[in-house]
């Protein structure tokens, strides 16, 4: 991923692996169906999701069409993921009611941008809005601060979706998976 | 039929929508069905209550999307959704998700009435020329119509049944509101029955 934020050497394996540690969950909780728009922080688990034959990866053009393949998926009896940049979020709250009033598992994974260190004002106000508005979609919001955190709390969200019928959403903090630079 | 002929003469629309849902479903042996919100859902309810019918009561633009997820996940199955323009023009970019998966299974059948019949029969794009065959086919679907006729009907339905997806048609229709015939709005139990019915009791 990022390797300009190393200044945690204590976590630097969980820091290089969390992408490998969130698809190993993925793996385990039998998820086939990947459906994401591309973001940076998120590149490495969906390069080993599409690497998976026994996964379908789907590009989306925006987020909230995610919603909606999942909440097929799950009526074909399938289990799905959704993932997505923080400012992504803003683009799904409507969509966000088929989950909710149907009760359709929803897992979503969130890179968050615009708080720590961002260097673009544009990515601040989704980014500092992400969680709240989350929240009052009727999401129940997890969050990574801590790279060696990333296993066992997408985990606990999967749980959460799959065996609760509930939404969802894991926030991956902009400190876990590096501040973007321009150089 | 196929492709999209957008410059002929405009005659007014002739086919009914209540009629056109039952043709799509007549005989629909274990096809699943996805109907976008409003008069879709009625049309749907209209033509005969089914387990394995997802009515949808919102999530406007999200019906294809749907639909996708569902072919994706039943590739052995033929799924349907069927939905208005103004509901298929509020997730445009659905066109160009489905086309890069190219689902052989999908149709998307668009039953264009050139209104957003809920709100007052206010036009919507397509009544302005908006092609949204030409659009599906730009998009890469495999299989497109423009749908005005009886005949032109008769020949899409059992193309909707069989021919290698994805398709799309759209079936101009007229802006007739027949009576409401509303299907269960409790999303959990829709969810559920159709899930027990497709896969079992055990989920």
């Amino acid at each position: 991923m990022n390797p300009s934020n190393n200044a945690m050497s204590t976590e630097k394996h969980s820091h290089e692996t969390w992408p490998d540690d969130i698809y190993g969950v993925l793996v385990e909780e039998k998820v086939r169906q990947v459906v994401y728009v591309p973001d940076a922080g998120h590149t490495r688990l969906i390069e080993r999701c599409r690497a998976n034959p026994g996964m379908k990866a789907v590009m989306l053009t925006t987020e909230e069409e995610g919603i909606g393949v999942l909440a097929g998926a799950w009526l074909g009896g399938e289990r799905g993921v959704l993932l997505m940049q923080s400012s992504g979020v803003g683009n799904c709250i409507n969509m966000l009611s088929l989950s909710t009033v149907c009760r359709f598992p929803l897992l979503m994974l969130v890179t968050m941008r615009g708080e720590w260190g961002e260097f673009n004002p544009w990515q601040i106000p989704m980014g500092q809005g992400t969680g709240p508005i989350l929240e009052q979609a009727g999401v129940l919001v997890h969050r990574i601060d801590r790279a060696a955190d990333a296993a066992e709390t997408v985990l606990a969200a999967a749980r959460i979706a799959f065996s609760g019928d509930r939404a969802a959403a894991v926030l991956i903090a902009q400190r876990v998976i590096g501040t973007k630079v321009f150089k | 039929m196929s492709g999209a002929a957008s410059k002929q003469p405009k005659m007014p629309p002739v086919l009914e929508r209540r009629a056109v849902m039952r043709a799509l479903v007549a005989e629909r042996g274990d096809m699943l069905v996805v109907a976008g919100l409003g008069s879709t859902t009625y049309d749907l309810a209209a033509a005969g209550d089914h387990p394995l019918n997802f009515y949808l009561w919102g999530a406007m633009g999200g019906a294809a999307m749907i639909g996708l997820g569902l072919a994706l996940a039943q590739p052995a199955r033929r799924v349907l959704v069927a939905t208005g323009d103004g509901e298929m023009l509020m997730g445009l970019g659905a066109l160009a998700t489905v086309a890069v998966q190219r689902p052989k299974n999908l149709a998307v059948v668009v039953i264009d009435n050139e209104r957003y019949a809920e709100t007052g029969l206010q036009e919507t794009h397509t009544a302005h020329g908006c092609d949204l065959p030409a659009m599906a086919a730009a998009a890469g679907f495999e299989s497109v119509h423009a749908v005005r006729s009886e005949a032109e009907l008769a020949a899409l339905v059992p193309l909707v049944r069989r021919a290698p997806g994805p398709l799309f048609a759209a079936i101009k229709v007229t802006p007739d509101r027949p009576p409401f015939v509303l299907p269960s709005n409790d999303g959990v139990y829709i969810k559920n029955r159709f899930r027990e019915a497709l896969l079992g009791a055990a989920r």
